[in-house]
Formats: C-alpha cells, sequence, structure tokens
C-alpha cells in the first residue's frame, strides 16, 4: 500500500502550480487521492490529476509549507506514496458540467477525460484568479470538452467568478450532472444554482488529513470523514453539514472559519 | 439472549464495547456517530491544557490486517474548545469517558477538575503514550509517577477515574496496583507497544518521530497477559483494550479479568460497523456458552488455572 518511487518528471502548470509524474502500480479512479510524502518533510493527501497508465501524477499548489516546497522537487527525487484512498467520481452521467475554482482542475480533469471516453459530453466553467493560474485548459479542450473561461481580474474570458458562468450554463443547457471542485464558498453557490434544476451536484472536498484511514478524526465534516466517506460528496449529504463552507479543522483539531 | 450489560467504574454500560482513546473523537459528531453504531460508550481523543497539533506526517504505517503503528504526538484542541465536542456527544446521549493527558500530577488534576465540568460520566487518565515527550509514558511509566498522579487527580474531582497503563513495562501488575492505592475506580490495559517501521530505500524511520505505539491484532496476546496478570493483583475493575477483533477475543480478555473492553485498531479496519458486530458476536458465543451474563465470565479463566492437576 506505501511504496517509495523516484519522480520521473515534474511540469510547472501555473505559476504556483506544479505536477508531479510517477510510476504507480494500481488502477485508481479519477476522484481517489493518495498521500504524498516528501522524506524529511511531511505527508500530504493530494487528488490524482493523472490516473490512467502506468505513470500517475498529483498537481499540487503552493499553499502551506509543505506544499511549497514540493515545487523544489526535480526528476529522480525519492516520494512515498501511499493509496489510492476514498471514493470516485460516478461516470455514468452523459452530459456533464463542470464548475471548477483555482486548483480544483486537478481533480476534475482526469474524471473529465475517463467521462469523455466513454462518450460523454463535457463543458466546463473554468476559474482562477488571473489568467496565468487558468489549470488545464488545454488539456479540458484537447479531450474535447468545451471550456468557458473567467478569471476574477478579467484578464482572460469573463470578468467575476466562475460560479457566473455555472449559472447560465445551467440557465441554457441541460446537463445529467456537475461536478465541481474549489473553494467551499464557491461550491455553495453551484449547488444553490443547480437546485432549481434538479441537477445533482458532486463536491470534491478537500480538509487536513493525518492517517486517511478514518483514524485520527482530522478531516471529520458533520457525521463523515473525508478520507472514507469523500472526498467526493453529493449535495444533498453536504446540506446536513453546518462545516460545509464554513468550517474546518486545523492540526490540533479546533475548528478554524475559512 | 445472553445480557451483555456490565457496570465499571461506577458506570453502567449497555455492552462493554467502548471507543478507544485516539481513534475519531476529536469531533463531537464521531463519537456521537460510534455511539449510535452501537458503542457501550465513547472515549474522548486525550486532550491537553493548551491546542496541540501533533506530529507531522507521516504519522502511520499499517501491516495488513493485523497492526497499526502511530505516533500521532497527541493532536487535540486543548480543554478550553474540547467541551462543546462533547457537548455534540452527551447530546446524542452517549455515555462519554473523557480522556486528558499531562505533564505532571498538579497539571492532571487541573484538566481532571475542567474536563469532569464537561459532565462526562468518568476519566481516562493517559498515563501510557509511548512516543510522546513529557508525556504518558515518560510521566506515568513507575508505579510511584502512577499513584501520585492518580492520587493527586481523585483528590480533585469526585467523578470516577481511570487509569490506563502502559504495557512497556515488566510489572503491568505493580502499576495497576499503584493506580488502586491513589484511588482509581478502574484500570485500562493496555495502550500500544513501543515500536518502530524503518523504510530500506529511504535509510529511514517511516514516521516522523521515529518510535510509535503498535495496536492491532498483533498486540492481543500482550493484552491479555497485561490483564491477566492485574487481575490477581487489584480487585479494581479493568478495562481491556488490544487488538480486539472478534467477540471470542473480547470474551478471551473478560475471562482474563476485564470487566468492560475498549476497541481502536480495528474501528480503523473495519469502520462504524464494528460495535454492531462485536456486541452480536459476543452475545451469540455467550449463549453457545451457556453463560447468562457477561459479568458471570469476568475472571473465570483464573479459576480453572488454579484448579489445574498440579
Amino acid at each position: 500500500m506505501r511504496s517509495v518511487v523516484a519522480v520521473t518528471e515534474t511540469v510547472v502548470e501555473t505559476p504556483s502550480t506544479v505536477t508531479l509524474r510517477f510510476p504507480y502500480p494500481g488502477a485508481p479512479d479519477p476522484g481517489q487521492f493518495v498521500m504524498i510524502w516528501l522524506p524529511g518533510d511531511d505527508e500530504i493527501p493530494m487528488s490524482l490529476s493523472y490516473t490512467e497508465g502506468p505513470i500517475k501524477g498529483v498537481t499540487i499548489k503552493a499553499m502551506g509549507a509543505t506544499s511549497r516546497r514540493v515545487q523544489s522537487i526535480r526528476a529522480g527525487d525519492l516520494v512515498g506514496i501511499r493509496g489510492p484512498y476514498g471514493n470516485r467520481f460516478d461516470l455514468s452521467p452523459r452530459r456533464i458540467l463542470i464548475v471548477s475554482g483555482g486548483s480544483g482542475a486537478a481533480v476534475l480533469a482526469p474524471a473529465a477525460e475517463r467521462a469523455r471516453a466513454r462518450g460523454a459530453t463535457v463543458a466546463v466553467a473554468l476559474g482562477a484568479v488571473r489568467s496565468s493560474e487558468l489549470m488545464f485548459k488545454e488539456r479540458f479542450r484537447s479531450m474535447g470538452a468545451r471550456v468557458e473561461v473567467s478569471t476574477d481580474d478579467g484578464s482572460e474570458g469573463a470578468k467575476g467568478f466562475v460560479t457566473a458562468v455555472a449559472e447560465r450554463l445551467l440557465e441554457t443547457e441541460p446537463f445529467d450532472v456537475v461536478w465541481t471542485c474549489g473553494p467551499e464558498v464557491m461550491m455553495r453557490k453551484v449547488i444553490a444554482a443547480a437546485a432549481p434544476k434538479g441537477v445533482p451536484v458532486f463536491c470534491s472536498m478537500e480538509r487536513h488529513m493525518k492517517c486517511a484511514l478514518g483514524m485520527c478524526d482530522a478531516c471529520a465534516l458533520g457525521p463523515y470523514h473525508v478520507c472514507l466517506d469523500g472526498p467526493v460528496f453529493p449535495a444533498e449529504r453536504l446540506a446536513q453539514v453546518p462545516d460545509f463552507g464554513t468550517f474546518h479543522r486545523d492540526s490540533s483539531g479546533r475548528r478554524v472559519r475559512f | 439472549m445472553a445480557d451483555l450489560g456490565v457496570r465499571c467504574a461506577g458506570v453502567p454500560l449497555r455492552n462493554p464495547f467502548l471507543l478507544a482513546s485516539g481513534i475519531w473523537g476529536e469531533s463531537g459528531e464521531s463519537l456521537a456517530g460510534a455511539w449510535r453504531a452501537g458503542a457501550g460508550g465513547v472515549i474522548t481523543k486525550s486532550i491537553g491544557s493548551a491546542p496541540r497539533p501533533g506530529y507531522p506526517n507521516p504519522t502511520i504505517e499499517t501491516y495488513e490486517t493485523w497492526g497499526l503503528l502511530n505516533a500521532m504526538g497527541l493532536p487535540n484542541p486543548g480543554i478550553e474548545e474540547y467541551p462543546k465536542e462533547i457537548e455534540i456527544a452527551l447530546g446524542a446521549g452517549a455515555v462519554v469517558i473523557g480522556s486528558v493527558f499531562a505533564g505532571d500530577a498538579e497539571e492532571f488534576a487541573r484538566l481532571a477538575e475542567l474536563m469532569a465540568f464537561t459532565h462526562v460520566s468518568a476519566l481516562e487518565l493517559n498515563l501510557s503514550c509511548p512516543h510522546a515527550e513529557g508525556f504518558g509514558t515518560e510521566v506515568g511509566g513507575t508505579p510511584r509517577d502512577v499513584e501520585t498522579i492518580v492520587r493527586a487527580v481523585t483528590r480533585r474531582v469526585k467523578v470516577p477515574v481511570i487509569a490506563k497503563i502502559t504495557p512497556n513495562t515488566n510489572d503491568a501488575g505493580a502499576l495497576a496496583m499503584a493506580a488502586e492505592r491513589g484511588g482509581a475506580a478502574a484500570v485500562s490495559a493496555i495502550n500500544t507497544l513501543r515500536a518502530i517501521a524503518i523504510d530500506v530505500r529511504l535509510r529511514r524511520p517511516v514516521l516522523s518521530h521515529g518510535v510509535g505505539g503498535l495496536s492491532g491484532r498483533a498486540i492481543k496476546p500482550v493484552g491479555l497477559a497485561c490483564v491477566w496478570q492485574i487481575f490477581q493483583k487489584v480487585s479494581i475493575p479493568i478495562i481491556g483494550v488490544g487488538g480486539i477483533a472478534t467477540g471470542e477475543d473480547a470474551l478471551e480478555y473478560v475471562m482474563a479479568g476485564a470487566r468492560a473492553l475498549e476497541v481502536g485498531t480495528q474501528v480503523t479496519f473495519e469502520g462504524i460497523g464494528v460495535f454492531g458486530r462485536l456486541t452480536k458476536e459476543l452475545s451469540s458465543l455467550l449463549d453457545q456458552l451457556g453463560i447468562a451474563r457477561l459479568e458471570d465470565a469476568v475472571g473465570l479463566a483464573h479459576r480453572a488455572s488454579t484448579l489445574g492437576p498440579d
């Protein structure tokens, strides 16, 4: 379950994100995550951004101390990987709307790829703070998805939040499902926009994690644990969780406001 | 149907299976979930005086289904924040036992007092975490330390006090006797065994802290031997812990002398359904053996050993 592998390639995706590719056996599904260990440093949960073939990948945004140090990893460096953990996206819907905020695209892109391979149509509302931070725009396009871009500062696509694009698409087109990943406030808005249309929404959630096995309780989310019951949650489950969009837990287990 | 109800440390339990400290228990909803799933009671994560982030990852290593090695480093939100989590668990009707850890007897007593204010049914003193500097085994690893700490706490609070003692000693019985002298209402045994894992490719320990504690099925025989020895030395009830994964494991512990049980690692491996399964297995095993009440089986194996041919 735990293995130590040499990174085969690193790809700078945006000024704040880097992809690490590494050989990893097994057949993880889009939506699942691994614990990636930088020896001598920390071990953090990361959704897989590449799930096909023998060389898997994670795409990591520089946020905390560890994810910042990831940016200096080079091909040949050893990393520990354990997993895959968690549940997956249900790939059966035919008309899929993806709403991605910032690095949320990391987990959504492989799901979209596999859905496209099964013949689904995919529309992507891709948002970021600015043009240079739009992640996997070309990857989505090359898989045959329609991509609608928005940036907070208007440097590319529509100016404003990606939720406005999502609202417009939901208003004008029929979808069977919405997959979303990004800030929880954003995902809450996406759920609210899809509800009147009766379109089910699945959110990929992020929480602080230590064990990833359902022991430490760091990723407790209401009655759920993100590591076991998630990371992909249907909106109706999140509706019962007061913490969604308001609180997460820090490493000591204290509830901290977003 | 055999009667699984027991009374331990003055606390009536609907069944003997308690959620062990350190499993879930950071959030009140998780504690409530274990109770709703059928646990006889829930023990909180060990709570200290201040918020504590614990060690950096990796904090865990797994061995298939037979063991779990961890050095979480006692992460907890601190006694000031934690009562609201207990409130959630109590609100669900759960029997809650509050676990605390501290660096010396005075701090234990102060913390115990604050924990007692939350209306928990009992306190469990963590005298046995094997991997936290300045806490656990380091302050509660000898009979003298155990007695001093337990006495300081029992003088300060009215709720029953349970001393959780370490197996990393050659005389668990002496630790239990010290707890009894100090006024403990029960002892729980065992905590994890000091252990380590090394990654040969990286040429370094796996856990960031190096040393951790081993739990799970691998340690059951060790736990049983400790409970066995303690039963012969004290008259207060024993809570058996260590590798309980089946109803039969549970009955082994009871026959060795345990009156209640804690389940931890198996919750991690199996999920919340474990409490319902263990209760069912233990109940049908007792029926099969013609034992009407679980309490009748406490320490039963000791009788046979004194009636042996020699």
